[in-house]
C-alpha cells in the first residue's frame, strides 16, 4: 500500500505545476497568494482550538472520557466498533475544531498509526462539519424547513464511520 | 450547540475528576491543553499554506474550470430540476469542484451562490425544495481529494506515511456519498410542489 500512497502528493503537486506552466500562470507568486490565504485560515482557527483542545484535554485528564469508552464498550465491541473513536464520531458532525481536539487526542493516546489512529484519521477524511453545512447553506437563503436534510447527512455520516472500521480492515490487515 | 457542549465537557471533567482523584492532572490540562492547541497549529501550518498555495496554481490554470465541466453532465441526473448550462447548475459544478480540490474557502461561496439560484424559483421560499436538500447532502459528505489537514495532523503526531490511508478515506467517502444521495431520493417523496419539473 505504501509504494502506491507516497505517490500520490508528489505526483498531483507536478501535475498541478505543468498545468500551471502550460497555461502560463505565474507560478510562484500565485503560490505566495495562496500560501498567504492558507496561512490566514490557518490561525484564524487558533482561537476556538485553543478552547476545544484544553477542553477534551481537561476531558481526558480527568478520566471521563476513559470512563465513557468502556461504558460504551461492549455495545461498541458487539457491533465491532472501537469504542475508542466514538467521541469523535459525535462530535464530527457539529464541530470542525472540536472534532480535530478529539482526534489529536486520540493520536496522543493510541498513535497515528495504529488500528484506533488510523480509524479515527479516515473518519475525519471522509466526512464533513455536517450541521455548519447545513446551517450555512439553508440560511443563506433564509430555509426553515430543511425536509429530509438531516436524516439523510445523517445516514451518510454514520455510513462513513462504518466505512471507516472496514476500509481500514481492508487496506491495512 | 457548541456553547453547550464545551461548558459540559469542562463541568463533567471537574465533577470526573473529583470522583477520580485526578485533580493534580486536571489542573495541568488546562494549561498544556491550551498549549497543544498552539504547538497544533503552528506544526500544521506549513503544510497547509504549501498545500493551499499549489491549489492557488490549480484553480489560476483553470483546473477547477476543467473539473467544473466533468462534473456537469453528472450532476444533471442528480439535479433533473435544472437544465445543462443552466446558471443554477453552473453554480453547483463550480461549489462541486473547489469541495474536490478542498478550496474550502472558495467553496463555501460558491455554495452559497448555488443555493441563492436555486432559491429564485423555488414555489415555498423558506421550504427547502428537492434540488436544494440533495445539494446540501452533497456537501455534507466529503469529496475532498486530498484530506490535507488531516494528512498535516498525522504527520505532526508522528505518522509514518501520513498519506497511506487516502485509499481508505477515498472508499469510506465514495460509500457514504453514494448513501447520502440514495437515501435523499428516497425520502423525497412524489410531492409535485417540491419539485420545478
Amino acid at each position: 500500500m505504501e509504494s502506491f500512497s507516497v505517490y500520490i502528493i508528489p505526483v498531483v503537486i507536478c501535475i498541478i505545476i505543468v498545468f500551471g506552466l502550460v497555461k502560463r500562470v505565474p507560478l510562484f507568486d500565485t503560490f505566495i497568494a495562496g500560501a498567504k490565504e492558507g496561512f490566514q485560515s490557518s490561525v484564524s482557527i487558533l482561537p476556538s482550538l485553543v478552547g476545544l483542545i484544553m477542553a477534551v484535554t481537561m476531558l481526558s485528564a480527568s478520566g471521563a472520557l476513559e470512563l465513557f469508552t468502556d461504558l460504551v464498550a461492549p455495545v461498541a465491541d458487539f457491533l465491532g466498533f472501537p469504542a475508542q473513536v466514538l467521541p469523535l464520531a459525535l462530535l464530527r458532525p457539529i464541530s470542525g475544531s472540536g472534532s480535530t481536539a478529539v482526534l489529536t487526542e486520540i493520536f496522543q493516546n493510541y498513535g497515528a498509526d495504529g488500528f484506533i489512529g488510523r480509524v479515527a484519521s479516515v473518519m475525519m477524511g471522509s466526512t464533513e462539519t455536517t450541521f455548519y453545512a447545513i446551517a450555512v447553506y439553508f440560511g443563506s437563503v433564509g430555509i426553515k424547513k430543511t425536509r429530509h436534510a438531516i436524516p439523510a447527512a445523517l445516514m451518510a455520516d454514520t455510513t462513513g464511520y462504518i466505512m471507516s472500521v472496514l476500509a481500514v480492515n481492508l487496506f491495512f490487515r | 450547540m457548541l456553547n453547550v457542549i464545551w461548558a459540559v465537557m469542562i463541568l463533567i471533567s471537574f465533577v470526573c475528576a473529583v470522583f477520580t482523584g485526578r485533580m493534580p492532572q486536571l489542573s495541568e490540562a488546562v494549561m498544556t491543553g491550551a498549549g497543544n492547541a498552539v504547538e497544533l497549529v503552528i506544526g500544521t501550518l506549513g503544510m497547509m499554506c504549501a498545500w493551499t498555495g499549489f491549489m492557488k496554481i490549480a484553480d489560476a490554470g483553470g483546473l477547477t474550470a476543467v473539473l467544473c465541466k466533468v462534473f456537469h453532465p453528472l450532476l444533471k441526473h442528480l439535479f433533473p430540476d435544472y437544465q445543462a448550462g443552466s446558471s443554477a447548475l453552473k453554480a453547483i459544478s463550480m461549489n462541486m469542484a473547489a469541495n474536490f480540490l478542498g478550496l474550502g474557502n472558495a467553496a463555501t461561496p460558491l455554495g452559497i451562490a448555488a443555493m441563492k439560484e436555486m432559491q429564485k424559483e423555488n414555489p415555498h421560499p423558506s421550504v427547502a425544495n428537492n434540488s436544494m436538500v440533495m445539494f446540501v447532502v452533497i456537501n455534507t459528505a466529503s469529496i475532498q481529494l486530498i484530506p490535507t489537514f488531516m494528512g498535516a495532523l498525522r504527520a505532526q503526531y508522528g505518522a509514518q506515511f501520513p498519506f497511506d490511508i487516502l485509499p481508505a478515506v477515498w472508499l469510506a467517502s465514495i460509500v457514504s456519498l453514494i448513501v447520502g444521495i440514495i437515501v435523499a431520493k428516497l425520502l423525497q417523496g412524489r410531492k409535485k410542489e417540491h419539485r420545478l419539473r
